[in-house]
C-alpha cells in the first residue's frame, strides 16, 4: 500500500439526499435571499407604516414580531432589512477581496523586495483594530452604508490577503506550474491559467464564511450609529432603535439579533459544508 | 518450512498441533480482513495462512493494493478502526490474538512485536530526541527504572549500527541522515528485544547503499535468532533477506514457498510477471512486461515528427552540457555546490542515464538541462545551438522540443483540468498547428495505451500507471526532440513500472525522440540506457556506455554502488 496505482474506485458514492446540516442551511439561507430579492413576497405590508395606536404590541398572530415604538411591524421591518444587510455584507466580503486579491498577488508573485513591503503592510494592518478604522471612515466620510462597506471591507482584507500571498507561493512550486513553463507557455499565461485559479480555489469556503462575518460586522456599525439612519430597517439599526425600550419591548432587540444569528450560522454552514466537500473530494 | 497458503503445499508437514519446540512462532490461519465504511463492508483479506518460525523471514510480496500492509497491521493489532479480523488461528507463541482486547495489544505490541514502519522521517516524532523514541516502548512497558533505560538505549542504538549513540540519542530526527533515521526507527522496534519483527517497506524511501545497510541490519537481527516478517513490493529486497515468501495479489497469497523456488523457479503466473518486470535483471531491447503495447498510430506521428527535425543533422548532440555549475546558499549563508562541472552529450534518439543517491546533484542537472535553472557556469547546448544562455524571451518558442515527465505525475497536471484539456494545451505548442487537436489528442492517448474514454476524465480519477502514461502523452505532444525523464517510473508498482518502461523504449523506437533519464535506480537506468553518468557529491565519477559501465566500473563509488543493488539472482546463482 505504499503507492496508488488503482484508481480510486471505491471513493464514496456522491450522495442524492443531502444531510440535514446541508439543507436547514439552505433552506434558510434561500430564504434570505428571496426576503433581500422581494421582501414583498414574504411581507407585503409597508416597513414604515405608521400606526401609533398598535404601538409596542408583542408577537401575536397578527404582528408575527410585534410591533416598534410607532406601531411599525417588526416582521415587515426585518424583511426588508434583510436586503441591506445581506447587501452590506456582500459588498463588504467584495471590497476585502479586490483589496486582498491585489495584495496577495503582489506579495506572492512580485518578487522579494514587493513581498516584504506587502507583507509588513498586512501586519500592520492586522495589529490595527477594525472598529477605530471604521471611526476614522466615517468622521471623513460620514455616516453611511457604502462607508460600513468599505470600514469592514478593509478590516477583513488584510486576513485574505494574507490566505492568497501563501496560497500563490504553494501554487507557483507545483509541478505543473513548471510543466506548463516547460511547455514554453509565457510567465504571465501560466499565472492567469494555473496560479490565479489555483490560488483562488481554497477562498470558496472561507469567503462563505466571511459574508456572516460581514453581516455580523456591520450590523455591529450600525449600532454604534456608524451605519444606516434609524428609520431604515437594516438589522443593526433596528437593534439601535430598539435599544431604548429593551426594558418592556424585548422582542425589538431579539427577533433582528436573531436574525442576524440566523444568517450568521447558517451562512456559516454552508460554508463549512462546501469546504469540506472541497477538502474531500479533491487534495 | 512455515509460508503455508490454504491451498497448495499439501506436501509439506502440517502445522504441527504440538506446540513444543520447533513449532512456528506466528501461526496464522485462514485471515480475514474487511473494513466497513458506510454501511458496505469490503474485504481487503481472504482468507490467508502463513507460519513464521524463530530465527527465520517470511516476506509477504505484493502490490499496492494487495492487502499486504493490512496483514501486517493486523499483526500488531494496528488494522484501524471499522475493521473486521476473523481468523481459525492467529497465535504468536501460542497466544490467541485474535481475542486481545486493545489494552492487551498494547503489552504485546513493542514487548512481543516490533513493528517497523516505512518512512522514517514521518514515523519519526521530530520533537523529540532519538533516544526518546528509542526509549519510548521501555516507558510504556515499565521496563527498568530511568537509568537503565537510558543505557539500555544506547546499547540498542549501538546494536543498530548507529555511530556514537550517545549523541545521536540526543539529536532529533531532522539532524539525522535517512539511513540513520531508519536504523533509529528499528532500534525501537528491538528496543524489548521482541522475538517478532514487522517490517512494513522498510528500505522504499531510501538510497542502495543505505538500502543495503538496512537489509544487514535486518539479516544480523534474524541471525540472532528473531523472526522478521518482511512487507516489500520489491522483489530483489526480499531475495536478499527471506527465507519463505508469500505473493499476494488482491488479498489472497497466490504462491508461498522457500524464497529459492519462489524467486527463480515461480509457478504462478503473477509471481512470474513480478519477476519478469524486475528491470536490472534484463539486457536492454527486451520487455519487462508481457502486455503488448501497440503502436498503433505511430506511423501517422512518425511521419509529422521527421518532418519536423528534418533539416537537423544527426552527427550534432540533440543536447549537450559543457562543465554545468550550480551553487546554492544553504541556510547558515554558506554556498555548497550542488553541481560541480558536469559535462555531457546526448545523442539524438538516445538514452542517457544519470544516475546517483539522493544529494547527488541529478536532479538539479537535469533542471539545469530543462533550463528551469540557470547555471552559475557552463552552458547547455541544444541541437548544437545555445540553450542555457539564452533569454527566457528567445527561449521560449524552443521549449517545446525538450519535454519533461515528473516522478509524480498527479502533481505535474492542474488539478482542475481533465486529461483533454492537458493534452490539448501540449498539442497547441506543436511547432505546425494541428487542425484537429481532439484527434491528436485521441491519437497520443492511443500512443501511449490509453483509449479515448480517459479524455474527460481528471487525472486524480486515473490509477499511477495511466497518469504517468498521459504525462508522457503530453511530453510527446508538442513533438520534442528530447524528452528529460526525472525518476519516472519510482512511484509506480513494478508490474506497471514495467509496462512503463516497455513503453518509453516502443516510443523512442517509433519517435526516434532522445531521453536525458534521471533514476536512483540502477536496474532502471541499465534497462533504459546507451549511456550512463554516475554521479556522486555534485561530480560525475563515471561517464560512457551503459555496458562498460555497469558491467567493468572503473570507480570506487560506482562498484560501491553497484554492489549494493539489491539482485534476485545472486553471483554464481542460478
Amino acid at each position: 500500500m505504499t503507492t496508488q496505482t488503482h484508481a480510486p474506485a471505491a471513493r464514496r458514492a456522491p450522495r442524492l439526499v443531502p444531510s440535514l446540516g446541508v439543507v436547514v442551511p439552505a433552506t434558510l439561507v434561500g430564504a434570505f435571499v428571496l426576503a433581500a430579492v422581494a421582501p414583498s413576497v414574504l411581507a407585503p405590508g409597508d416597513p414604515t407604516a405608521i400606526d401609533l395606536e398598535a404601538a409596542f404590541l408583542p408577537p401575536s398572530t397578527e404582528h408575527l414580531l410585534g410591533t416598534d415604538q410607532s406601531g411599525r411591524d417588526l416582521w415587515t421591518r426585518v424583511v426588508h432589512g434583510t436586503r441591506h444587510s445581506l447587501l452590506i455584507g456582500l459588498g463588504a466580503t467584495g471590497v476585502a477581496l479586490a483589496i486582498a486579491a491585489v495584495l496577495g498577488f503582489a506579495a506572492g508573485l512580485g518578487g522579494r523586495l514587493v513581498d516584504r513591503v506587502v507583507g509588513s503592510l498586512i501586519e500592520v494592518s492586522f495589529a490595527f483594530p477594525t472598529m477605530l478604522l471604521a471611526l476614522l471612515l466615517v468622521a471623513v466620510r460620514g455616516p453611511s452604508p457604502s462607508t460600513l462597506v468599505l470600514a469592514v471591507g478593509i478590516g477583513s482584507a488584510p486576513g485574505y490577503a494574507r490566505m492568497i500571498r501563501g496560497q500563490v507561493l504553494a501554487v507557483r512550486q507545483e509541478a505543473y506550474v513548471e510543466a506548463a513553463l516547460a511547455l514554453g507557455h509565457r510567465r504571465r499565461d501560466v499565472v492567469v491559467r494555473h496560479v490565479l485559479p489555483n490560488a483562488m480555489r481554497p477562498l470558496v469556503a472561507v469567503v462563505t464564511l466571511g459574508i456572516s462575518q460581514s453581516v455580523v460586522w456591520a450590523s455591529g456599525l450600525a449600532f454604534l450609529g456608524m451605519g444606516v439612519a434609524p428609520p431604515s430597517p437594516e438589522w443593526g439599526a433596528l437593534l439601535e432603535a430598539g435599544r431604548t425600550y429593551v426594558t418592556f419591548a424585548w422582542w425589538l432587540e431579539v427577533m433582528p439579533g436573531l436574525a442576524i444569528v440566523l444568517l450568521a450560522v447558517s451562512v456559516t454552514a454552508l460554508g463549512r459544508a462546501a469546504q469540506r466537500r472541497l477538502e474531500g473530494t479533491d487534495r | 518450512m512455515t509460508a503455508t497458503p490454504s491451498t497448495a503445499l499439501a506436501a509439506r508437514p502440517a502445522p504441527g498441533a504440538d506446540a513444543g519446540p520447533g513449532a512456528p512462532l506466528l501461526r496464522v490461519e485462514n485471515l480475514r480482513v474487511g473494513f466497513t465504511r458506510g454501511g458496505r463492508t469490503t474485504d481487503v483479506v481472504h482468507g490467508i495462512s502463513f507460519a513464521l518460525e524463530a530465527g527465520r523471514c517470511l516476506a509477504v510480496v505484493g502490490e499496492s493494493g494487495s492487502g499486504k500492509s493490512v496483514t501486517a497491521r493486523t499483526l500488531v493489532g494496528l488494522t484501524g478502526a471499522g475493521a473486521s479480523v476473523t481468523a481459525d488461528r492467529l497465535e504468536l507463541a501460542g497466544r490467541d490474538l485474535t481475542a486481545l482486547r486493545p489494552r492487551q495489544w498494547r503489552a504485546v505490541r513493542g514487548a512481543e512485536v516490533g513493528f517497523v514502519l516505512q518512512d522514517a522521517l514521518v514515523s519519526l516524532d521530530q520533537l523529540r530526541t532519538v533516544g526518546n523514541e528509542v526509549g519510548e516502548p521501555l516507558r510504556l512497558h515499565r521496563w527498568g527504572d530511568r537509568h537503565r533505560r537510558a543505557r539500555r538505549v544506547l546499547k540498542v542504538l549501538a546494536e543498530v549500527g548507529v555511530p556514537e549513540p550517545g549523541l545521536r540519542a540526543r539529536q532529533r530526527p531532522y539532524e539525522l541522515s535517512g539511513g540513520l533515521r531508519q536504523r533509529a526507527l528499528i532500534a525501537t522496534a528491538l528496543a524489548l528485544d521482541p522475538a517478532l519483527v514487522v517490517a512494513d517497506e522498510p528500505t522504499t524511501a531510501l538510497d542502495v547503499t543505505v538500502q543495503a545497510q538496512v537489509l544487514d541490519l535486518l539479516a544480523q537481527t534474524k541471525e540472532r535468532g528473531k523472526a522478521v516478517l518482511l512487507i516489500s513490493h520489491d522483489l530483489a529486497v526480499v531475495a536478499r533477506l527471506a527465507d519463505e515468501v508469500c505473493v499476494m495479489r488482491d488479498g489472497v497469497i497466490v504462491e508461498a514457498g522457500p524464497a529459492e523456488q519462489v524467486l527463480h523457479r515461480p509457478r504462478h503466473p503473477y509471481t512470474r510477471t513480478l519477476v519478469d518486470a524486475v528491470p536490472s535483471e534484463h539486457t536492454r531491447g527486451t520487455r519487462l512486461s508481457s502486455v503488448p503495447v501497440t503502436l498503433a498510430s505511430h506511423h501517422g506521428v512518425t511521419a509529422r515528427e521527421r518532418a519536423g527535425s528534418a533539416a537537423a543533422d544527426a552527427t550534432v548532440p540533440v543536447l549537450e552540457a559543457r562543465g554545468l555549475t550550480k551553487r546554492f546558499r544553504g541556510p547558515d549563508k554558506v554556498d555548497r555546490t550542488v553541481v560541480d562541472g558536469v559535462s555531457f552529450s546526448l545523442g539524438r534518439g538516445r538514452t542517457l542515464g544519470i544516475v546517483g543517491e539522493s544529494g547527488s546533484g541529478k536532479t538539479t542537472t537535469a533542471r539545469m538541462a530543462l533550463a528551469m535553472l540557470t547555471p552559475d557556469a557552463g552552458e547547455v547546448l541544444l541541437d548544437g545551438g545555445p540553450w542555457s544562455s539564452l533569454t527566457s524571451q528567445g527561449r521560449r518558442p524552443l521549449r517545446r522540443r525538450v519535454g519533461v515527465v515528473y516522478q509524480d505525475p498527479l502533481s505535474s497536471f492542474d488539478p482542475r483540468w481533465s486529461v483533454g484539456r492537458v493534452l490539448a494545451d501540449a498539442i497547441g505548442r506543436a511547432p505546425a498547428r494541428v487542425p484537429d487537436p481532439r484527434a491528436r489528442a485521441v491519437e497520443l492517448l492511443e500512443l501511449v495505451g490509453l483509449g479515448p474514454e480517459h479524455l474527460d476524465r481528471r487525472p486524480l480519477r486515473l490509477s499511477g500507471g495511466q497518469r504517468q502514461r498521459v504525462a508522457i502523452a503530453r511530453a510527446l505532444a508538442p513533438e520534442p526532440d528530447v524528452v528529460v525523464l526525472d525518476e519516472p517510473v519510482s512511484a509506480l508498482d513494478v508490474s506497471v513500472q514495467a509496462q512503463v518502461l516497455d513503453l518509453l523504449g516502443d516510443l523512442q523506437q517509433a519517435l526516434g525522440v532522445a531521453y536525458l533519464f534521471i533514476s536512483h535506480d540502477l536496474g532502471v537506468i541499465r534497462h533504459m540506457s546507451h549511456d550512463v553518468l554516475v554521479m556522486h557529491g555534485g561530480r560525475v565519477v563515471e561517464h560512457g556506455p551503459a555496458d562498460d559501465v555497469l558491467a567493468d566500473p572503473q570507480h570506487e563509488y560506482t562498484r560501491g554502488l553497484l554492489a549494493a543493488v539489491p539482485r534476485l539472482t545472486t553471483p554464481g546463482g542460478p
